[in-house]
């Protein structure tokens, strides 16, 4: 059992547990119960491969981006999430947890989203099966993410405006947690990232940790050696981290770099630099750490990307902060929009806002020659041709 | 024995009313007033909230009174602070109620310990789960001579109620139905039979039912299948009003009948 992964208690080190009131208690022990049996079983393994297979694409390609490379002197690989159907590494969970829904009997399925990624990508698994579909979304995020908005209603799902709070996505977090005290019995939560009650931050890290198992394989067919020098990802709630450091964790000699977004600067007041800013604290079902006051208020963060501001991150992630594991870096939104530049540019990739954040922190790292970096490339740029439009005055 | 143990040791026939409000709602001042005003009324017990930033068991009037609380400038220190002249205005049984990362911010062994230093006789906050009390704070809480109150909802297994039961000290607070607060109650043949169900346990300590219990006839329904009922969310509506100080009494009044 690696030292970097859930104990039975559900807890990594001192992060992470169940802290949900009575009325989620029945849904959570159900999932806690259940879900390695379900997602460790013949049958769920072979629906999942097929449909990460024929239905998003995967394996998806481990680019060597020849340009970048050469810019930064050392070989970096890219791997291309925003190539998966609906354009980020999103569906890698919801596949996974629609699934699971499935054999749970649950016949409605709730979710809360920010950007819209993920909640389109719970819309289009939902289809998929032909399950109702009510997505949670903040009133200030649906205006500004107005085409994931349309996406999801054409899918059949039922868009709900989170007017709570500061109405983005901790308020749709809290909405979505909300609609699920009150529909006890035949609703699944798909929760977006490596956040919440156990056993969700492992259930969901397991689903995309397809990421790495894949990297792994491909790392060994072009270069000779199955681990990279580096792993770098961008961490909102930490998803598409978790799933690509999952299978290199335990490997001493693999460098992991989390890369949050500082906003407008760390300490400008507008930031969601979470390890930097937060401390440790219990945020929608978990310990792990947050921003808040001294009061113990939850403070909410910025980004100019809406998928990286969250005011926490997932218990996982402080483990691997606290215990010096991973490395975590704070980038300001100025400096991934020029990354999100310079990677289109070099190399006909446009990045969502997101994965610019880690393309940016490969600025501030010294190579030594030869070395190896996997960078995850979490999702396209499609959603944020507005924002960068607007950024670079195009 | 603490102030709720005798509560429920001496009530006799009587049908216990308890009431929440949110700390600094309408306005700072305005908690120890209306403690005041509630025991003055014939209340039983009160339900005192500590306002918090993402209240996920809350229905959209406890919702706004938080916010608005949290904008006046509640804070548990605030809250405290306040609390030193509890004993010197109320008798009553008090009890706070909040979430979990509040209590953590400003230390549970401090949190317990203040608690019992302005005379609060116990704590209810839903998010703590039942491993971590057990685990980490029932020695604590026991030191300061704290009620920590445990929520039963529907769907919560009889075996668990069990569990429950041996580690409350109070009473135990049972859910007219899963639900986030402010939802009207109505008692369905399925609720009833949750309610009966829950009795048959036999349980050691006495039962109160809360969420959705809103007036005469939903109190009374509610104290058929316990010892006490909780208003929370109708009273906390009641505050938003202007004259609200003058309408206590009779809220109150018309909630006995
Ligand atoms: C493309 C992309 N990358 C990253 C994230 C951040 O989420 P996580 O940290 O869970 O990977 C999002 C969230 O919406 C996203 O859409």
């Amino acid at each position: 059992m690696s030292e970097y992964q859930v104990n039975d208690n559900g807890y990594y080190g001192n992060f992470g547990g169940a802290y949900i009131p009575e009325m989620l208690y029945p849904n959570v022990e159900e999932l806690r119960q259940q879900y390695l049996a379900i997602i460790q079983s013949g049958d769920f393994q072979r629906e999942f491969d097929r449909l990460l297979r024929d239905y998003v694409g995967r394996p998806s390609p481990l680019y060597p981006a020849a340009r970048l490379s050469e810019r930064y002197g050392a070989n970096i690989f890219l791997k291309r999430e925003d190539l998966n159907h609906t354009g980020a590494h999103k569906i890698n969970n919801t596949i996974g947890q629609i699934l699971l829904a499935e054999r749970l009997g649950k016949k409605r399925i709730i979710a809360e989203t920010g950007a819209g990624q993920h909640g389109v990508a719970t819309a289009t698994v939902c289809a998929l099966k032909g399950l109702q579909c009510v997505v949670y979304m903040g009133a200030i995020d649906i205006e500004r993410q107005a085409p994931n908005v349309a996406r999801m209603k054409m899918m059949g799902a039922e868009v709900v405006a989170a007017n709570s709070g500061s109405k983005t996505l901790k308020d749709a977090t809290n909405e979505a947690l909300r609609d699920w005290i009150n529909n006890p019995v035949d609703t699944h939560y798909i929760i977006g990232s490596v956040v919440g009650p156990h056993p969700y931050p492992d259930m969901v890290a397991r689903f995309q940790s397809v990421i790495s198992a894949e990297t792994r394989k491909q790392l060994l067919e072009k270069t000779g050696r199955e681990t990279p020098n580096y792993a770098v990802a961008c961490v909102g709630g930490g998803s598409n981290a978790a799933g690509m450091f999952y299978h290199f964790l335990d490997e001493p000699s693999v460098k992991l770099v989390a890369v949050e977004a500082a906003g407008r600067g760390i300490h400008s007041g507008e930031s969601a630099a979470t390890t930097v800013l937060g401390r440790e604290g219990v945020l929608h079902g978990s310990r792990s750490i947050l921003m808040q006051t001294a009061d113990g208020q939850v403070i909410e963060p910025y980004s100019i990307s809406a998928g990286l501001d969250y005011p926490g991150i997932g218990p996982q992630h402080a483990w691997l902060h606290k215990t010096g594991r991973a490395t975590y870096a704070a980038i300001t939104d100025d400096e991934a929009m020029q990354a999100g530049l310079l990677l289109t540019r070099l190399e006909g990739i446009i990045p969502a806002i997101e994965s610019a954040h880690a393309l940016a922190q490969l600025e501030k790292m010294a190579f030594k020659g030869d070395e190896n970096v996997v960078v995850c490339l979490s999702g396209r740029g499609d959603k944020d041709l507005d924002n960068y439009m607007k950024y670079f005055g195009f | 024995m603490n102030r709720i143990n005798q509560l429920f040791a001496d009530k006799g026939d009587r049908r216990i009313l308890s009431i929440y409000f949110t700390a600094g709602y309408p306005t700072l001042e305005s908690t120890l007033d209306i403690a005041e005003a509630l025991e003055k009324a014939g209340v039983d017990f009160l339900e005192i909230g500590f306002p918090y930033s993402d209240p996920v068991a809350d229905g959209p009037v406890i919702q706004h009174s938080s916010e608005v609380a949290l904008h006046n400038g509640m804070t548990l220190h605030v809250l405290f602070e306040q609390l030193k002249e509890l004993r010197k205005r109320v008798s009553i049984p008090v009890l706070l109620m909040g979430y979990v990362n509040p209590v953590l911010q400003y230390g549970v062994e401090n949190f317990c310990e203040s608690c019992r230093a302005v005379g609060v006789d116990g704590v209810i906050v839903p998010d703590l789960p039942m491993y971590e009390f057990e685990e980490h704070y029932q020695s604590v809480f026991e030191a300061n001579g704290l009620s920590n109150i445990f929520l039963v909802t529907p769907q919560t297994s009889e075996e668990r109620i069990r569990k429950i039961d041996g580690l409350s000290t109070g009473f135990i607070y049972l859910l007219s139905s899963s639900a986030t607060t402010g939802k009207n109650l109505s008692v369905s043949e399925s609720t009833t039979a949750y309610f009966s169900r829950v009795r048959a346990v036999g349980l050691k300590n006495p039962t109160v039912i809360g969420f959705g219990i809103s007036d005469h006839e939903t109190f009374v329904r509610a104290t058929e299948y316990a010892e006490g009922a909780i208003v929370g969310s109708a009273f906390v509506r009641l505050l938003g009003e202007a004259d609200y100080r003058e309408k206590i009494p009779q809220f109150i009044h018309q909630l006995r009948g």
